[in-house]
Order: structure tokens, then sequence, then C-alpha cells
């Protein structure tokens, strides 16, 4: 049985490239990504399991990282939002906030767009409601959603989702 | 912010998992999805010495039915239960896990641990106690069984032993013209509810209902069994005058505190209004009909 106190082993695969790491136990997936990967784009917001700002997808599923720890990722794939863009094109969700003007101060978006991302791998064509369900988790203090909406079903509307 | 530091133990196996936290002792803790556990060590209300990861142990997430009664690994996801084409056949099982939080939550919280969590707020509690449901439990060199009813005995307590875990919940699917609806109102979606209600009828082919449980979440120490409302509703038929009075013998029945999330005589007035809705959905689906039931939050349509 792996046991440790100080020093934990980790190897976790982000966004295709495989880290090894000894961490505290206690260090959250969160802090792990942004202070030992230097993986920014994953926000911290409330650090209470409520706004989503530091979303991202744990083996293809939708997790708050502020609130997984980072040994419990150790075997996982985890993609955060550096890890859409492919060969210096956003990805289509991407392109679909940007079009959209899906954001305002923009802090929220890197789990906005993570959330929509595991949504639409879920269900293609997800209704209005499927849509409003699906960023529950994930809160926006400065658009009032609409743009949001608006950009997560255009992108649902594109032939490739990624 | 950052949880105490605390030792990690993984287990591979559910009996390891009994034996390593029956042997470092009370103060170590269980980590199932860790969505209540987490959010309490960051804020330091929980600081345990030792958490005891059960996320790495092969097999015990799982829904499986057979002869007539489905059964839950411990760690099977919320989510894995509101996608479960088993688990949706009994209609008020997906009430409950489809709206628990948001899609985040949904995809770590686990059935076991929120049972064992024992959370006066929490979603499976008022739920499962509608049902039949049995919760396995497994313990350093043993393993029993016992009804949810005797397995809650206060808030945030349950007659779980040091050592003994959650292994399986198991639930009696209901007989044919029973059936049940939960019904949770919340601010939106990540919180917990403000007062919620569970609702089983059996309805007769002539209208009568002859047996009904109804459950009230959020507004007592444990999940509340309306039983006065209960009895306003069996032999009868359905009528609103019926259900008026069901309702508002489970608003006696409540037994809220002010705070946060509303004032007593709120959550009282809001458990009148959800036992009814709980009631005509539960009667409908009874009937045979489909319909929607589960959280009720701003934003939800």
């Amino acid at each position: 049985m792996l046991e440790g106190f100080d020093r934990v082993p980790v190897h976790v695969r982000v966004n295709g490239t495989l880290y090894e790491r000894t961490i505290e136990p206690r260090v959250l997936l969160v802090d792990f990504i942004r202070e030992d990967l230097d993986l920014t784009g994953t926000h911290i917001g409330c650090d209470t399991t409520y706004c989503g700002a530091c979303t991202v997808l744990m083996n293809g599923a939708n997790v708050k990282s502020c609130t997984v720890f980072a040994v419990q990722a150790d075997g996982s794939e985890i993609t955060t939002i550096e890890g859409l863009a492919k060969d210096g094109k956003l990805h289509p969700v991407q392109e679909a906030f940007a079009a959209n003007h899906g954001l305002q101060c923009g802090y929220c978006t890197p789990g906005l767009i993570m959330s929509t991302v595991y949504l639409l791998s879920t269900k293609q064509k997800p209704t209005d409601q499927e849509i409003r369900k699906g960023i529950a988790g994930n809160t926006c203090r400065c658009t009032g959603y609409q743009n949001i909406f608006k950009a997560i079903r255009a992108a649902a509307a594109a032939d490739d989702n990624g | 912010m950052y949880p105490n530091s605390f030792r990690y133990f993984r287990p591979s196996t559910l009996e390891e998992a009994s034996a390593t936290l029956s042997e470092l002792g009370e103060d170590a803790k269980a980590l199932a999805g860790g969505q209540s556990l987490i959010p309490l060590m960051k804020l330091r209300l929980s600081s345990p010495s030792a958490l005891v990861d059960l996320n790495f142990i092969p097999g015990s997430s799982y829904i499986r039915r057979s002869n007539g009664t489905i059964h839950f690994g411990a760690m099977t996801r919320h989510a894995d239960i509101e996608n479960s084409e088993i688990a949706s056949r009994v209609p008020i099982l997906h009430d409950c896990a489809a709206g628990i939080a948001d899609s985040q939550v949904r995809n770590r919280g686990t059935i076991g641990g929120s049972v064992a969590e024992a959370d006066p707020s929490g979603d499976w509690g008022p739920v499962l106690l509608t049902l039949d449901t049995e919760v396995h439990v497994i313990g350093p060199g043993s393993s029993r069984t016992i009804g949810l009813p005797e397995f809650f005995l206060d808030a945030y307590t349950t007659v779980l032993a040091p050592g003994e875990l959650v292994k399986e919940i198991a639930v009696k699917a209901p007989s044919k013209n029973t059936a049940g609806a939960y019904v949770a109102f919340k601010r939106c979606a990540p919180v917990y509810a403000n007062a919620s209600a569970a609702a089983s009828l059996t309805v007769e082919d002539g209208g009568a209902c002859s047996a009904a449980r109804i459950l009230l979440g959020c507004v007592g120490l444990t999940a509340i069994r309306a039983s006065e409302a209960e009895a306003a509703l069996i032999g009868k038929q359905l009528t609103i005058k019926t259900i008026e009075t069901a309702a508002e013998a489970a608003m006696a029945a409540a037994d809220p505190q002010s705070d946060m999330r509303g004032s007593a005589e709120y959550k009282r007035a809001l458990v009148r209004v959800l036992v009814k809705r709980a009631i005509h959905i539960a009667a409908r689906r009874a009937r045979g009909e489909r319909v929607e039931a589960g959280h009720e939050y701003v934003g939800r349509i």
C-alpha cells in the first residue's frame, strides 16, 4: 500500500506530457498545476468548491481542481485550458467564446470553456436546458451569461467540437 | 487554501482500507469523493491526521440489478447514477443524482460517501429512505448489513464504528403502481438545498393511495419521516384537498433552524409547497406518466 507524509510520488499526464514529481499529499491539484507545472491558465476563484474557475478535465470528466488532491490524480490524464489549442489553432470552443464575446474580464473563462468541452463530449447537440445545467457549476460575475450561452450554442452547432 | 498536513494511505482493497483505518484510530478519515471533506479540511474545520484514499480500490464502483434490487458500489459517483439506465428506471434515484450540486461535483462525489457523511442537508438520505434501502458495511475482519433507517443516528453521525466502511448501498426497486419523486429547492446549483421533499406512493387502479412514504430534507438533524402526512394519504383518493392536508401535516413535522438559507418559518412554508409537488409528481409517475422532477434553482429553466 502506498503511504506517505512529506513526499508521495505522483505520475500524471497533463496536456499529453507525463510529469513525475514527489509532493506533499495536501497539495491540491490546482496548486500542483499552477505552481509545480507553471500552467497558470487554470484559475483559483472562490477556493471553496463553488465557482468553477479551477475546472479541468480529469480522465475526460470536468472536476474542480481546488477540490482534488494532486496525489489523487496519480495515473490520470489531465487537460487544462493550455491543452486545447492545437498547432497554434484555437479549439472550436475557444473560437466560439471569442467570436460571440462570451466573456468580459475573462477570469472565469478557462473554467467555463473546460465545462463546455466536457458538456459537448457527453452531448453533441445539447438543449438550452442541458447547456444551463452543464455550466451550473461555473460562476461568471460579469456577463450575465447571455453571450456565454450564445458561444456554447455556436460551438455545439459547429461541425467539429474537437 | 491548504489543509493541515496529513499522512496519506492508498489501500487497494476495502479490507485493507478498513484495517488501516482501524489501526490509525478515530483521528483518521476515509477519503471518498472528497467534495465535502476536502473543503472542510481547507477551511481547517476538519484536520484529520491521516487520510485513507478509497479512490484507487478496484471494483468499488458499480451499478447492478439482480432479483429486483439495485446495488450501488460505495464509490459510485453521482454522475454514474445520473447516466445509468438501471438507476433511471427508478425515477426518484435519477431526480436525486442528476441535481446534486453541479457536474464537476457529481463527477467526484459518491453515494457511499454521501450516506456515510450523514449531512442533514444531504440529498441521498431522504431519497433512499423512501425506498427499502440497506447499507452493506465492511469492518476489520467482519461485515454486516444495516437498514438505512437504523444507519442514521444524528447529524453527521451514523452507526459506523471506527474502521467500518460502507461497501454497498442496496435499494429494492419499487413494485408496480409505486413511484417516487424528489424535489429540492436551492438558491443555485452548487449549494445545499433550503429544503427538500421525497415522496413514494402506491396508487391502486381505482386511484386510491395504498402506501406512502414522505421524507423531508434540510429541516432537521436527520431526514425527517412525516408519518402524519403519510397517514393523511393512505386509503384516500389523491385529491387536491387530501394532498393539502398531507402537506400541512408535513409542515408540522419539519423542525427547521433559521440560518443563512432562510428563516425557520420560510423553510416550513417551503416544505408545504415541496411536499405537494413531490406527491403530485409521484402520483402521476405511479400511474405510468413520465414527469420531470429534481432540484429546482434559478436558471434551471
